[in-house]
């Protein structure tokens, strides 16, 4: 069995967790703090777009975006003589879109069942509000974060729309778990199939147990809060 | 939960509203459509009445390919020299279109993609093997973005190109051919690595058009599909032991073997290879 897709899916889904969680983070913290409500819902509604649009059309914006003869993707090729589209970059860039608001939605999501009573707390005992993000905000909602984190994982372990249209499907560079999968059934070679998906599902399989262990930890601390709070 | 009831009732009653607004237009149009159809089959009938010749309906049982050159110009050409006959059509792939005949399929005229399907016809005596004719080719070509500068410019330079689109080998048969071509070169091994395996053609069209890949393979009437591409040169002589070509025939069983006939001499006609060659077809 050729195992270069399962180890471009790794490599690639790897790095796109890294990428996508201090993005998904950053985001998270900046939606919550902001203080215009109808600047922060349409903001939400735009960065989980991803999640709800079929990937197909994730691709398409991001093929318009930084394809070879597209604004972004004529200058990297232009100045730095890079070619995003049909280079490994490129998986990583179609994960990241599609796997950013799982760990966005997660991150807010946790950020704001954090007490408020704490943040207040922070403030009047003089922290900055880079210390309290850091201090307070993040400490509690570690729980929230990481099964953001988890989930954006699997996601990006099993991009196929996006990954087809800008990274093309090339043995050995571009090809992934997703692909390979497609590329075996199409052929009609369902033992070739069976060995990838039997992978992607042992993977994935892992991935939400993961998960579900750290949710399970986060409702305990969401009990704790309550406690606290009465 | 209180307030959640109402809301779900209200709900309710629109949807309700909604879906039978939708049933009673769906059937105000339903009769509409039947009028225009009763209107339609008179006027028909009445010019039939016009002709001296008897009415026929033949149906063309052609490769999916030709479709869009049957649909949008020949058969409305054809039928226009000929008003008594109706051409219906029928498109699917070669092969399943030859067990559908085999399967006793009424079709008067079968036209495939390849001479395969055609010769084991001929061979079962389910299309008549006089009215057989080796009508179009098409051509395997090599394709770049319409306005890109690639270094690829003949199938010999294909390693020139930092990416090229093919179809997979393994599932669309014009990446069998693109793989015969550069194996027969001595070229495929080498341009691995820079391979991207489409799972059908249009991806690879659309992969090349943006720029992704550098050059891609495909058919002349594909690459005729879109001027979002070039075609900077055909497959070289002897790099395809076979050529693709599209034989057109008489079925044995057809009942209509005179109107039948007549339609496979129209696609033989200068104004039907014009359209073919509009299509991307060449002659054969």
């Amino acid at each position: 069995m050729d195992v270069s897709p399962i180890l471009i899916s790794m490599k690639t889904a790897s790095v796109t967790i890294v990428l996508t969680f201090f993005l998904g983070v950053a985001a998270a913290r900046w939606v919550v703090g902001l203080q215009n409500k109808n600047l922060r819902t349409i903001l939400d509604g735009l960065l989980t777009l991803p999640l709800v649009l079929p990937p197909t059309v994730a691709g398409f914006f991001l093929l318009y975006i930084f394809g070879v003869k597209r604004p972004v993707g004529e200058f990297f090729l232009n100045y730095f003589g890079y070619k995003i589209a049909f280079s490994w970059s490129a998986t990583v860039l179609a994960a990241t879109v599609v796997a950013f608001p799982l760990m966005y939605r997660s991150a807010r999501g946790a950020f704001e069942q954090v007490d408020e009573n704490l943040i207040f707390a922070g403030r009047t005992l003089g922290l900055s509000e880079r210390e309290i993000f850091w201090r307070i905000m993040m400490p509690n909602a570690v729980p929230g974060v990481l099964s953001g984190g988890v989930l954006a994982f699997a996601r990006g372990l099993g991009e196929f729309g996006a990954t087809a249209m800008i990274a093309g499907n090339i043995a050995g560079k571009t090809r992934t778990l997703p692909l390979a999968i497609y590329s075996a059934v199409a052929a009609g070679d369902m033992d070739k199939a069976w060995d990838y998906v039997a992978i992607i599902v042992a993977i994935s399989f892992l991935v939400v147990v993961g998960m579900n262990y750290f949710s399970g930890r986060e409702k305990k601390q969401a009990k704790r809060g309550e406690r606290h709070v009465t | 939960m209180k307030r959640i009831i109402p809301f779900c009732l209200a709900a309710l009653l629109i949807l309700a509203g909604c879906s039978s607004q939708s049933a009673s237009s769906t059937a105000e149009s339903s009769s509409t459509a039947e009028a225009v159809s009763s209107e339609a089959a008179e006027t028909a009938s009445s010019s039939e009445s016009a002709t001296s010749e008897e009415p026929v309906t033949i149906l063309v049982a052609a490769a999916a390919s030709l479709e869009y050159s049957f649909v949008d110009e020949l058969i409305p050409m054809f039928q226009e020299q000929y008003p008594y006959i109706t051409v219906e059509g029928t498109y699917d792939s070669s092969g399943k279109l030859q067990t559908q005949i085999e399967e006793g399929l009424e079709a008067d005229v079968f036209m495939s993609a390849a001479t395969k399907q055609m010769n084991a016809l001929k061979d079962e005596n389910l299309v008549d093997a006089d009215s057989i004719v080796n009508l179009l080719e098409n051509k395997i070509v090599l394709i770049t973005a319409a306005d890109s500068t690639s270094p690829v410019t003949t199938f010999e330079e294909i390693g020139n190109a930092e990416s090229i689109a093919l179809g997979d080998p393994a599932s669309v048969p014009v990446g069998q051919y693109a793989q015969e071509a550069l194996t027969t070169l001595g070229l495929w091994d080498a341009i691995q690595p820079k391979v991207s395996l489409g799972t059908n053609v249009t991806e690879v069209l659309n992969w090349v058009a943006e720029g992704s890949a550098d050059a891609g393979i495909v058919y002349a009437t594909d690459a005729a599909t879109t001027d979002k591409v070039t075609v900077v040169a055909e497959a070289p002589e002897g790099s395809l032991a076979e050529k693709v070509i599209y034989p057109v025939g008489v079925v044995s069983a057809s009942q209509h073997q005179d109107a039948a006939a007549l339609f496979v001499e129209f696609l033989q006609s200068p104004e039907a290879m014009a359209v073919f060659e509009a299509y991307g077809f060449s002659a054969a």
